[in-house]
């Protein structure tokens, strides 16, 4: 296939594909964790609010959420600024706002499968944790959270390969992705077909990749299913 | 910050037009897509591995690329071609209208056809074991049992692909499509009052969601009825001549 000089180009866009995927699921992870514990929370005002932002965000378009985010954020977010005395012009670039719109899309999805996985965890845990001396933040960390990755770890894969393929949105609002670099490249070559589908084979090898270290990331979070082969 | 109403009220009757063109391609492509599903989730569910690699590679493709990826290539791909520009289905290629179908109906079919496999597959062995025995052939049992027993299994799960699939067709915007996102895009573009039309599209499209739930939540309750039923015991006072004996042996 003759790409014409463009491969570097489709390279540079695949990096900056990668950085916005992971800079999004880091913050999603945040938000996923947090809006679990609210959840699960006996504050019944926590719980409301993570019901709402979990059932609004799971049923807007994502690309609506980077659009609002976009067009909208630098406005919102001058206004909140204002009321704290701060008047100067705030711009959101398009890689911030992609991270913010895609992460509150994870953070949305990852707080169910967060919220499952630790109420799958038996009570009896947590009574022998506290059983044996140690705090509710120790035994969070020590005995619960490893067991809840384990639980997690499938369905966060599964998520993060709609946040792979979202990444894609953000090239409507202007951020150098694979997308974006693609149509660059196709305005002077006045290939589309050939460049789409370079493109989208990227994102099959990502999305490949991604299947790949999931199945790894499973392996390494449940010792028992390995048995005695490791 | 200044927030205008009278903005929302004004063009709210042009975002309703939006959302009914969201609405039509959602179903259009939905029915598309359920056609192609079930001959791709059959294939697939086969034992024959010669029969399973051709959807296995079309399902693989459609659901490890963006859906953006698919609409340019359908809407800008194809006209590279000089046959594709000759060819009958030209007139039709050349609209965003029908590209936007045609990508729609490509994507959902594979991710339906997955769900239809898992399905299939739900089945108990000893319903198609009582098929067999019964005397049926291959496609009786694929007509008679193996499709209306995957429909009520799949109901709950295709309810959910067809909210992801009111979110993807947010981006017909993308192709100059003037569905709910397009039409508050352009609205945007004339008023410049992004975050009240973006708020007004993002209630409308949560109504449509609300919409699509209860219609399938009313259908599982109607194809799966077998899972809401509760047995009531029969009062001790009731008349013996009415009793059924198969039903309360006591």
């Amino acid at each position: 296939m003759d790409l014409q000089g463009f491969g570097h180009l489709l390279i540079s866009g695949t990096w900056v594909t990668i950085q916005l995927a992971l800079s999004s699921l880091l913050v999603g992870l945040v938000l996923g964790l947090t809006g679990a514990a609210a959840k699960l929370s006996k504050n019944r005002v926590a719980r409301w609010l993570a019901t709402g932002y979990t059932t609004l965000v799971r049923g807007l378009p994502e690309l609506l959420l980077v659009l609002t985010i976009y067009f909208g954020g630098s406005q919102l977010l001058m206004w909140i600024a204002g009321g704290f005395g701060y008047t100067e012009y705030i711009e959101i670039g398009p890689f911030v706002a992609g991270v913010a719109a895609l992460s509150i899309a994870f953070g949305a999805y990852a707080t169910e499968v967060f919220r499952m996985a630790m109420m799958e965890i038996p009570k009896g845990q947590w009574e022998s944790g506290l059983a044996c001396g140690m705090s509710t933040p120790r035994t969070f960390f020590r005995i619960i959270l490893p067991q809840v990755w384990r639980l997690a770890i499938p369905g966060l894969g599964n998520l993060f390969q709609v946040l792979l393929k979202d990444t894609a949105l953000v090239s409507v609002v202007g951020l150098n992705d694979i997308m974006r670099q693609s149509q660059v490249a196709i305005s002077s070559t006045k290939e589309p077909f050939t460049f789409f589908m370079v493109a989208a084979f990227i994102y099959l090898l990502l999305t490949a990749a991604t299947t790949g270290f999931t199945m790894f990331m499973e392996r390494l979070a449940n010792p028992a299913a390995r048995g005695n082969r490791g | 910050m200044t927030w205008e109403w009278d903005v929302i009220w004004k063009y709210f009757p042009r975002l309703l037009e939006g959302a009914w063109l969201t609405m039509e391609l959602v179903l259009i492509s939905g029915l598309i897509g359920i056609a192609l599903a079930i001959p791709l989730s059959l294939m697939r569910a086969s034992t024959r591995p010669w029969v399973k690699a051709l959807p296995f590679a079309y399902i693989y493709f459609f659901r490890g690329t963006p859906l953006l990826v698919q609409i340019f290539l359908v809407y800008y791909g194809a006209s590279q071609f000089e046959a594709v520009r000759e060819s009958v289905f030209w007139p039709m290629l050349r609209q965003p209208y029908w590209c936007a179908i045609i990508a729609f109906s490509l994507n959902t079919a594979a991710y339906s056809a997955e769900l239809f496999r898992s399905a299939i597959q739900a089945i108990p062995t000893g319903e198609i074991e009582a098929a067999e025995a019964m005397g049926m052939n291959k496609s009786t049992q694929i007509r008679r049992i193996i499709l209306p027993r995957a429909f009520g299994i799949a109901l709950p799960a295709y309810g959910n692909e067809v909210i992801l699939m009111l979110k993807g067709s947010a981006l017909a915007s993308t192709i100059t499509l003037l569905d709910l996102t397009g039409m508050a895009r352009t609205i945007i573009a004339r008023t410049y009052t992004p975050l009240e039309m973006f708020l007004a599209a993002g209630v409308v499209y949560l109504a449509i969601s609300a919409l699509i739930i209860a219609l399938f939540r009313f259908m599982e309750y109607r194809f799966n009825r077998y899972q809401y039923y509760h047995h009531t015991e029969t009062p001790v006072d009731l008349d013996p001549q009415l009793r059924d004996p198969h039903i309360d042996q006591k």
